[in-house]
C-alpha cells in the first residue's frame, strides 16, 4: 500500500530550519546550473577569466552552505532530545 | 621520450611497494574478530569516522581516470567536455546531503549492504532489485577497466609498454593487478581505506607543486590566453571551433545537464554507496558533504593542467607514435619537472587507480552476492558464506576488467564507461525517490528503468565523432528543446515520465504493490539507536575520529 511516508513525530524539524536548509542546499545547485549567469570572460582575476574563477569560488561557498545546513540540522535535532 | 625514465620508474616502484605493504597490513587495522562477513570484509565493519570516510570517499570518487581524462578533455576540446567536472563535483554534495543519511539509516536498520538490497526490501520486488544490481555491475566493470587505462598512460610516458611481445608489454599491468587483487582479497575495504591516505597525500602534494609552478613559470593569464586561442581557432576537419573556452548560449544546456546528470549519477554507483555505508553515523555523512569539496578544488586545478599543457606546448604522443590526449598530464609532468618529481606524480596517478579499483570490485562483488546469488540461488546463505563468495567474485570482476583492457580497444572502455554513466542514472528513481516515498509502483519503476536504459543506449550509439562512428560523445539533441544535452539526463526524464504514468495505470488496474519491509522511523535511525546493530570494537575510535 502507498502509505503516507512522513517523518515520525518528535523527529520532525521546525519549519524554519527546513526552509533555511532547503535554501542552503539549493543555492549552489541553482547558481551553477544557471550557466548564463557566469559564462563571461571579464572581469579577470589573477589571469583567470570570470567563468573559471567564479566556479572555483563556488567550491568554497557551497562547502560553507552545506556545513551550515549540517550544523542547523544537528542542533535542531539535539534541541528536540533526538540522537545528536 | 622512448627511453625508459629509470629515476621516475624507481620512485614509482618504491611507492608502489610501500602501498602494497600497507594494503596487507590493513587487515590488522581496527582489527575485527573475523573478516568473515560482508559487514566486515565488504564494509570495513561499518565504523569509519569523518576523517577516514573523507579520505576513503575522496580516494574512491576522484579516480585516476578522472585525473587523467578531465585535463585531457580540457586539452583537447575545452570547458564543456572537461570543466563541467567542477560544477558537477560541487553540486553532488548538496544532493547527497539530502538523501544519503536516509539510506544510511535504513540500511543499518535492515542490514542492507547494497543499494539493490534496499530497493528489493522497499518495493518487495526481487526483479527491481535485480535490475538495480545488474545495472550497478555493468556500469562498474568498465569503470574498473578505465583505472587500468590510467595506469597505462603513466607507464607509456615512462617509456614502458612499447615491447612488441604482448606478455612483456602488459606485464607491469598484470603485476599491479595481481597485487591489488591479493590485498583486496585478504583485507577487504580496509585496504583501500588505508591506501587512500597515501594516495591523497601524494595527489595534494603534486597538485600544489604543479599549481605553484604554473603560477610562477607560465602564469595563469598565459595559459588561459593560449587555451582561448586554441579553442576558438577553426578545426580544419569540421569547420567548427576546436572546442569551447567559455560556453556560448547554445551550449549552456549541455554544460548544465552534464553537471547535473553526472552529479545525480555519481552516488548511484555501487562503489560510492559502499564507501558511504562504511561510515559510522549519519553525521559523518553530512559533515563529509561539507568537506569533500576540497577534492573538487583539486580536480578543478588539475583540469587547468590541460590548459597549461597547451601553453607549454606539450606533445602527448604515444609509444605507437600517434597523438593521444590521455597522455597529456603525465607528459606535462615528464617535460616540466625533474624525473624524481615526475615519478611522484606518476605514482600518485597509479596509486590513485588502485583505491577506486579495489572499492569498485568489492562493491560489484557485494551486488552479485546479495542480489543475484543470495536472491536467486541460496536464500539462506550465512554471513561467512556471503563473504567467501564476495571475495572470489571480486577477483573475477578484476580479471574481467583486465581482460577488457587487454583484449578490447581502449576506446571501448571509454565508450562503455560513457554508457555506464547513462545506465546508472536510470536507477535513481527507485533508489532516491524510494527513500522518500513509496508512491511509485514497483512495476512502473521497472518499466521506467527499462525505457531509460533503452533510450540512453540507442541515443549514445548513434553519436558519431571524428574518432569513432558510435558513442562519439555523451551529448545529443534534447527532444522539444533542440539544444544539445546530456543523454543520461534526457533518458532519466523519460524514465520518470513512464514510471509516473504507469503508476497511475497499475494502481487503477489494482496490480498488487507488495509489502514494504521498512517503516518510516527506519529512515532517521542513527548510531546509538537501540535498533542499530552496535559494533563495539569500532564505536570508540569512531567517536575519537569524529570529534
Amino acid at each position: 500500500m502507498a502509505e503516507p511516508d512522513r517523518t515520525e513525530r518528535g523527529r520532525k524539524l521546525p519549519p524554519g530550519v527546513v526552509a533555511t536548509v532547503a535554501v542552503l542546499v539549493l543555492a549552489p545547485v541553482v547558481a551553477l546550473l544557471w550557466v548564463g549567469s557566469y559564462a563571461r570572460e571579464e572581469p579577470r582575476l589573477w589571469g583567470f577569466p570570470f567563468f573559471y574563477w567564479y566556479q572555483f569560488l563556488w567550491v568554497f561557498i557551497a562547502s560553507a552552505c552545506t556545513w551550515l545546513a549540517f550544523v542547523l540540522v544537528r542542533n535542531a535535532r539535539r534541541d528536540r532530545g533526538g540522537d545528536r | 621520450m622512448n627511453e625508459v625514465d629509470y629515476v621516475a620508474l624507481t620512485i614509482v616502484l618504491v611507492l608502489f611497494a610501500f602501498v602494497t605493504v600497507v594494503g596487507f597490513v590493513a587487515a590488522r587495522w581496527r582489527r575485527a574478530a573475523s573478516l568473515a562477513s560482508l559487514d566486515e570484509w565488504g564494509l570495513g565493519g561499518r565504523g569509519f569516522g569523518t576523517f577516514v570516510t573523507w579520505f576513503l570517499l575522496g580516494g574512491d570518487l576522484y579516480t585516476a581516470y578522472t585525473f587523467v581524462a578531465v585535463p585531457a578533455a580540457m586539452y583537447a576540446t575545452g570547458a564543456v567536455s572537461g570543466f563541467f567536472a567542477v560544477p558537477y563535483t560541487i553540486i553532488v554534495y548538496p544532493i547527497i546531503f539530502v538523501f544519503m543519511p536516509r539510506l544510511w539509516s535504513v540500511s543499518h536498520r535492515h542490514g542492507y549492504v547494497t543499494p539493490a538490497d534496499f530497493v528489493e526490501g522497499r518495493f518487495a520486488s526481487r526483479g527491481l532489485g535485480l535490475a538495480v544490481a545488474l545495472t550497478g555491475i555493468v556500469a562498474t566493470m568498465p569503470y574498473i577497466a578505465l583505472q587500468l587505462v590510467g595506469i597505462q598512460a603513466v607507464l607509456e610516458v615512462m617509456g614502458i609498454g612499447g615491447a612488441e611481445n604482448i606478455i612483456l608489454r602488459d606485464l607491469p599491468l598484470f603485476v599491479a593487478f595481481a597485487v591489488l587483487a591479493a590485498y583486496t582479497y585478504s583485507s577487504g575495504l580496509r585496504a583501500p581505506a588505508l591506501i587512500a591516505f597515501v594516495k591523497d597525500f601524494l595527489i595534494y602534494l603534486v597538485i600544489i607543486v604543479a599549481i605553484i609552478y604554473i603560477a610562477v613559470e607560465i602564469g595563469f593569464g598565459t595559459i588561459f590566453d593560449a587555451a582561448e586561442q586554441k579553442m576558438t581557432a577553426t578545426n580544419p576537419n569540421t569547420g567548427a571551433p576546436t572546442g569551447s573556452f567559455i560556453p556560448p548560449p547554445s551550449q549552456y544546456l549541455a554544460y548544465a545537464s552534464l553537471a547535473l546528470g553526472s552529479a545525480m549519477a555519481l552516488f548511484m554507483y555501487p562503489h560510492s554507496i559502499t564507501a558511504v555505508l562504511s561510515s559510522s553515523s549519519r553525521n559523518v555523512i553530512r559533515r563529509n558533504a561539507a568537506i569533500l569539496p576540497a577534492y573538487s578544488l583539486v580536480l578543478g586545478l588539475l583540469a587547468l593542467i590541460g590548459f597549461a599543457a597547451i601553453a607549454a606546448g606539450t606533445q602527448p604522443i604515444g609509444l605507437d607514435g600517434k597523438p593521444n590526449a590521455q597522455l597529456v598530464v603525465p607528459q606535462f609532468f615528464e617535460d616540466s619537472f625533474p624525473s624524481w618529481f615526475a615519478g611522484i606524480a606518476f605514482a600518485a596517478i597509479a596509486i590513485g587507480a588502485l583505491v577506486p579499483a579495489a572499492i569498485m570490485s568489492i562493491a560489484a562483488a557485494n551486488l552479485f552476492t546479495r542480489n543475484i546469488y543470495r536472491a536467486y540461488f541460496e536464500r539462506e546463505a550465512s554471513p561467512a558464506r556471503e563473504a567467501a563468495i564476495s571475495k572470489v567474485v571480486s577477483l573475477v570482476v578484476k580479471l574481467g576488467a583486465l581482460a577488457f583492457v587487454l583484449t578490447l580497444d581502449r576506446q571501448n572502455a571509454i565508450n562503455f564507461q560513457l554508457l555506464g554513466g547513462i545506465w546508472i542514472l536510470q536507477t535513481f528513481p527507485a533508489l532516491v525517490f524510494g527513500l522518500f516515498t513509496r508512491w511509485f509502483h514497483r512495476y512502473a519503476l521497472l518499466a521506467g528503468w527499462a525505457v531509460g536504459m533503452l533510450y540512453g543506449t540507442i541515443s549514445a550509439y548513434q553519436q558519431s565523432s571524428p574518432i569513432t562512428r558510435h558513442f562519439g560523445r555523451s551529448l545529443d539533441e534534447v527532444p522539444f528543446i533542440g539544444d544539445l544535452g546530456y543523454i543520461a539526463l534526457t533518458a532519466f526524464v523519460l524514465n520518470l515520465l513512464v514510471a509516473t504514468v504507469l503508476t497511475y495505470a497499475f494502481r487503477a488496474a489494482k496490480v498488487p504493490e507488495g509489502t514494504d519491509a521498512t517503516s518510516p522511523s527506519d529512515y532517521h535511525a542513527d548510531a546509538g539507536d537501540p535498533r542499530i546493530k552496535p559494533i563495539p570494537e569500532l564505536t570508540d575510535d569512531a567517536k575519537a575520529a569524529t570529534t
